[in-house]
């Protein structure tokens, strides 16, 4: 899975899809897993990077991790790996 | 190096509504303490969920509502409405302010007596008063406030076999302009129902009617209606005075003074529109100032307001059980807070704000209770801060009708704790345990055993 080549995203955490003109916004959490999921990360290697810099825990990482990824989905926002 | 403080990755389709003048603010302002008390602590100490009734909320919402009538009004007496809330510690704080005890039932009038209100302090209202209840009350002097016509007779008869006079009023129902009109209470003022009653009973030698009593709905949004009431209470005041030179000593206006809770339904929230106990004084007692009533015969101007008096002293405290996905992606958080200890959350959209600080991303959020049944919603759309599992709640505004009309369904009723003027609390009425309800269960010999 990765996000869709054109959609843009700000550090800021604005969400740009120009293909329906949609436009989203993601917090500051939201902005590292997406960037780590455009840099090619998988799964275990953007949590690890994660739980190195949050208060959290394994559990709670990969529930979250999940749920947003499938809003994203829901979105329109991803595509799956060729 | 410390690690940051985690939250859970959000993403919010930004959507342009209708424009909207009123830019509602969203309800993330968090609530960490009631009356210098740690919400946290209190949990932490007495458990979740949890009611807390302030005291000090209390006795100023009674002092600025007294301040109200009596600035324009000579004689105001309240009435403590037992049946809003009628937990001992709350009903002493009104009588300690000064209100005597409006009950509804002979449960609500024992209550009144065990809490030492003198039964001449004593307004009993309602449909059903048994016979027994009604020889108490005439017995201990109470002012009945008579119903129907069979009530009516039974007092009478009652009257005559214990050989007192008892003090009664009649409850007049009436076209206040308001919807619903409510006329299954007492007798109609414009059908001539009234006068007929008032007139049985200034014909009876059993009987000394002292009052009359009105109470026109629920969670009035519309003072004026009362000025209506009042014009009425006092038309009839002024032609039985004509009719018998007679002076009636009081006018009930009753209650349902509306509090800052939002209805269901309700465009704007209820702190803004809800009329002030101002609005309701001057509106009432405009009317009988202005009314043909003998200047030097003033009826005491009795009330019984309870919803107003006591909805924002109470807050109920829960605790996030579980966050999940609906089928639409719209996120749905589970509260340890169900409909059966929540009633009022039928009829109002109750504020609810986190416990906790924030950062100010939210979500779109459906509130759940705990209940294993599809009618458990606190709140069926809320924009809150991103909520985890443990983090706790505070529902504001749910001092009125909880406390009586919960009821014990799948989980057990929590504590109430009562925060004193002096920031100590303490509890008034305790949990439930499963030998509350079980030990007035009865199984018969031939269910005692099985075998599976």
């Amino acid at each position: 899975m990765n996000i869709k080549k054109n959609i843009a995203l700000s550090d800021t955490g604005f969400i740009f899809n120009p293909s329906t003109g949609e436009s989203f916004s993601v917090n500051p959490i939201g902005v590292e897993i997406i960037k780590l999921i455009r840099d090619g990360k998988e799964k275990d290697q953007i949590k690890e990077s994660i739980l190195e810099k949050y208060q959290t825990d394994d559990a709670t990482f990969e529930r979250d991790y999940y749920d947003f990824v499938n809003i994203m989905n829901h979105y329109n926002l991803t595509e799956i790996d060729e | 190096m410390e690690k940051l403080r985690y939250e859970r990755p959000i993403i919010k389709k930004l959507e342009t509504g209708m424009p909207n003048k009123f830019g509602m603010r969203t309800e993330y302002t968090p609530m960490t303490h009631i009356d210098g008390v740690a919400v946290k602590e209190l949990i932490k100490e007495y458990g979740s969920p949890l009611f807390v009734l302030s005291e000090k909320t209390m006795r100023n919402t009674l002092k600025s509502a007294k301040q109200a009538f009596t600035t324009r009004y000579p004689k105001v007496q309240f009435a403590w409405s037992y049946k809003t809330n009628y937990l001992d510690a709350v009903c002493n704080v009104f009588h300690q302010e000064g209100s005597w005890a409006e009950v509804v039932s002979g449960f609500e009038y024992q209550k009144a007596l065990d809490n030492h209100v003198p039964g001449n302090k004593i307004i009993f209202n309602g449909p059903d008063k048994s016979d027994s209840d009604l020889k108490r009350a005439i017995s201990n002097d109470s002012y009945i406030h008579i119903d129907h016509l069979e009530e009516l007779y039974s007092v009478i008869s009652i009257a005559k076999e214990l050989n007192k006079k008892p003090r009664v009023s009649i409850r007049v129902n009436m076209d206040t302009g308001i919807y619903p009109m409510w006329d299954r209470f007492g007798f109609n003022y414009e059908n001539g129902q009234a006068w007929d009653a008032i007139n049985k009973i200034m014909l009876s030698e059993h009987l000394e009617l002292v009052g009359l009593h009105s109470h026109i709905g629920t969670f009035m949004l519309s003072a004026n209606a009362y000025a209506v009431a009042a014009f009425k209470l006092a038309d009839l005041t002024v032609n039985i005075q004509r009719k018998y030179d007679y002076h009636l000593k009081y006018l009930d206006l009753g209650g349902g003074f509306a509090s800052k809770n939002t209805l269901k339904g309700s465009f704007l929230p209820g702190a803004d529109i809800s009329p002030t106990f101002n609005d309701f004084a001057e509106a009432i007692t405009g009317s009988l100032i202005n009314s043909e009533i003998d200047p030097h015969h003033l009826p005491v101007l009795i009330l019984e307001t309870g919803r107003a008096l006591i909805d924002e002293a109470g807050f109920l405290l829960g605790s996030v059980v579980a966050n999940k996905r609906l089928s639409t992606g719209k996120r749905a958080t589970i509260i340890d807070v169900g409909v059966n200890i929540m009633f009022t959350s039928f009829w109002y959209e109750h504020k609810l704000t986190p416990a906790q600080e924030f950062t100010h991303y939210t979500e779109d959020t459906i509130v759940y209770g705990p209940l294993c049944m599809n009618i458990d919603v606190i709140r069926e759309n809320v924009n809150l801060p991103l909520l985890n599992k443990g983090d706790q709640v505070v529902i504001h505004y749910v001092g009125a009708y909880n406390m009586t009309q919960w009821m014990q369904f799948i989980t057990l009723r929590p504590k109430v704790v009562m925060i004193d003027l002096k920031g100590k609390s303490h509890i008034i009425r305790d949990n439930e345990t499963n030998s509350s309800i079980t030990s007035l269960e009865k199984i018969p010999e031939h269910l005692m055993k099985f075998e599976l």
